[in-house]
């Protein structure tokens, strides 16, 4: 059985050549089809990456009770003394708790592709910032000063937005702010984000208060003690995450939502392929079938036929899916985007062709292969080998 | 035992054309001896290559019994005919049916790729079945190098490479010149005479039907006349 199958296989794939056109539908269709897959699926991928890159186990945000993100949420500087004193908070050198608190607003910045404003969050952060997020990297210029108008710009929104150059000016809330430096922390999403000094930011916007607060335990086994302690303080209402299952939460909607668009239009463009592949297998079987025919009646068995005719069309889809996907990652992997996040500012990503997304797409490629080739190779083995004789 | 190694029984043979049932062969008899040359002639239409398709375990009979070198065809599923086919008939077509991309020797090996043989005993095989029909220095071109006298011999040992009992053969010299039909022929009498070989040939050429021990008219699906041919 494996001689027939490899000489039958041998003589399909022998003679693509001579059916260079209809063979470079399938490859080049289904090829379209993994690279609009695999490029769409990617944002989804690196939007992902970028927020669950962001937070630790160990790291907690405290909000207002009954909010769901920071813009919304509202804390006094006296929830904050009370949030200070929880057991379970870690302590640094000066013996006070690594805790920020945090005020977030949004500014308007042009876009550097369109010029268009979009809305850039602005994070005032308390003096313990580094300690508690030690992922966070001066790589240009010099940490802002606390109680001078000074910013420092995350990577990713120096990448994407207009006037984030060292020493450039911003214009907000009526006062001109310097951007002192530029900072990386991990890829997440802080790297889109503009940084200051939390009580400057306040006075800026004629706030009393905070958003949130973003404190480090003394280890991760310690949120549940944390957490009780200020759920059940009868001065707090205030909502207490991990900040991973935070940024998970903020993710999820935009994620899934670019997952259900991209494998609609995959769907869509997977079915036109499919007939595609159906219409080309249908010609090269047509093409082989006094070839088929003769081996059938030599007394080749259905089997190795069905058998290469099938390989055929996943060969094809393969070459087809790989090419998809190295056009996805020649021309999309690590492009940086930007789109609005759950916190009504956006959130600067790259997209990330993935092995994972890779493999996916040459399943995709070869799922629509193999129903294409597989009614072709039934009608090729089905047919009464007298009748293929005659008619071929 | 029987000598026969064909034997049909009240053998009738219809199709479906449209939503009419044609009968082609008509409660048909027949025998073919062991080593026997047989001439099928008859006019187009007349259900030679259905007869032919029949004994050749291509086809299987609406009713009637076939029975070719001991087996009943007539009750085989395709599966077993497949492999029955591979083990007891070699097959000459009119328009040789080689693949186009293998050369001749490749194409000559296909059958034995259907055997336990291994490598080196299936290229023995196949130079001696080129050898035979007098075509080895042609054992590495491919069929459109090759003349059609020549591509119908490389069939022809493709035929018989596997050592079948029956030779079944469908107009094989419909395409050639009258040289190099003769030489076909001859080859397949040769193949008869000095090997064994049971040969049933269709044609529509009284000449190359006297190359055959006997000859058998079919007319509208029913054998008419059986000659013992000159040769």
């Amino acid at each position: 059985m494996f001689n027939q199958l490899r000489a039958v296989t041998a003589m399909s794939l022998g003679t693509l050549g001579q059916r260079l056109g209809a063979s470079s539908v399938i490859v080049i269709g289904i090829a379209g089809v993994v690279a609009v897959l695999v490029s769409v699926l990617a944002l989804g991928v690196g939007f992902r990456h970028t927020l669950a890159n962001t937070g630790s186990p160990d790291r907690v945000i405290v909000l207002r009770g009954g909010s769901d993100a920071e813009l919304s949420s509202n804390l006094t500087r006296a929830d904050v003394d009370n949030i200070s004193d929880a057991p379970g908070l870690k302590h640094g050198a000066d013996g006070k708790p690594v805790l920020s608190p945090e005020l977030v607003t949004v500014v308007n910045l042009p876009k550097k592709d369109t010029g268009t404003d979009a809305n850039v969050t602005l994070r005032g952060v308390g003096l313990k910032l580094l300690e508690v997020r030690p992922g966070i990297r001066i790589v240009d210029g010099r940490m802002f000063r606390p109680a001078v108008r000074e910013v420092i710009a995350g990577a990713g929104a120096a990448r994407q937005f207009r006037n984030l150059t060292l020493g450039s000016k911003l214009h907000l809330r009526n006062a001109d702010w310097t951007v002192v430096g530029r900072f990386t922390s991990g890829g997440d999403i802080h790297e889109s984000e503009l940084l200051a000094d939390v009580d400057t930011v306040a006075s800026a916007e004629q706030r009393n208060g905070y958003s949130s607060a973003v404190a480090l335990l003394d280890s991760p086994g310690d949120f549940r003690k944390f957490k009780d302690w200020l759920t059940t303080n009868p001065q707090l209402k205030v909502d207490v995450q991990r900040e991973t299952d935070y940024y998970a939460a903020q993710s999820k909607q935009l994620s899934k939502l670019i997952d259900i668009v991209g494998n609609g239009v995959a769907i869509i463009m997977a079915i036109g392929a499919m007939f595609g592949a159906l219409n080309s297998m249908y010609s090269a079987v047509a093409a082989r079938s006094l070839e088929i025919a003769t081996l059938r009646a030599i007394g080749f068995s259905a089997l190795p036929v069905l058998a290469s005719v099938m390989i055929e069309a996943l060969a094809l889809s393969l070459l087809g899916g790989v090419l998809g996907a190295a056009l996805a990652w020649l021309f999309f992997n690590g492009n940086s985007v930007s789109t609005l996040g759950a916190a009504f500012a956006q959130v600067v990503f790259r997209l990330d062709v993935s092995p994972r997304l890779i493999a996916a797409g040459i399943v995709w490629a070869c799922t629509i292969g193999a129903l294409g080739g597989l009614f072709p190779a039934l009608r090729a083995v089905r047919r009464p080998v007298a009748e293929a004789l005659r008619t071929a | 035992m029987s000598d026969n190694i064909v034997s049909m029984r009240d053998v009738v043979k219809t199709y479906r054309r449209g939503k009419q049932t044609v009968e082609v062969l008509h409660h048909l008899s027949l025998d073919i001896a062991q080593g026997e040359f047989v001439a099928l002639m008859g006019p187009s239409g007349s259900g030679k290559t259905t007869l032919l398709n029949l004994i050749g375990g291509l086809d299987r009979p609406t009713s009637g019994e076939v029975t070719v070198a001991g087996s009943r065809l007539d009750r085989m599923g395709s599966g077993a005919l497949a492999r029955w086919r591979a083990d007891h008939v070699g097959f000459v077509f009119q328009f040789y049916n080689l693949m186009p991309m293998l050369n001749a020797e490749r194409n000559v090996e296909l059958p034995l790729l259907l055997t336990h043989l291994g490598k080196a005993r299936r290229r023995q095989n196949v130079a001696a079945a080129l050898q035979l029909v007098g075509i080895a220095d042609r054992a590495k071109h491919k069929p459109a190098e090759l003349s059609g006298g020549q591509a119908q011999r490389v069939a022809i040992a493709r035929a018989i490479v596997a050592d079948p009992a029956l030779l079944v053969c469908d107009e094989p010299t419909g395409d050639l010149d009258r040289k190099a039909a003769g030489e076909v022929l001859t080859l397949l009498q040769q193949l008869n005479r000095e090997h064994g070989k049971t040969v049933v040939l269709v044609t529509h050429d009284p000449r190359a039907a006297e190359y055959a021990q006997r000859q058998l008219h079919l007319d509208k699906g029913q054998l008419v006349e059986q000659a013992a041919a000159a040769a």
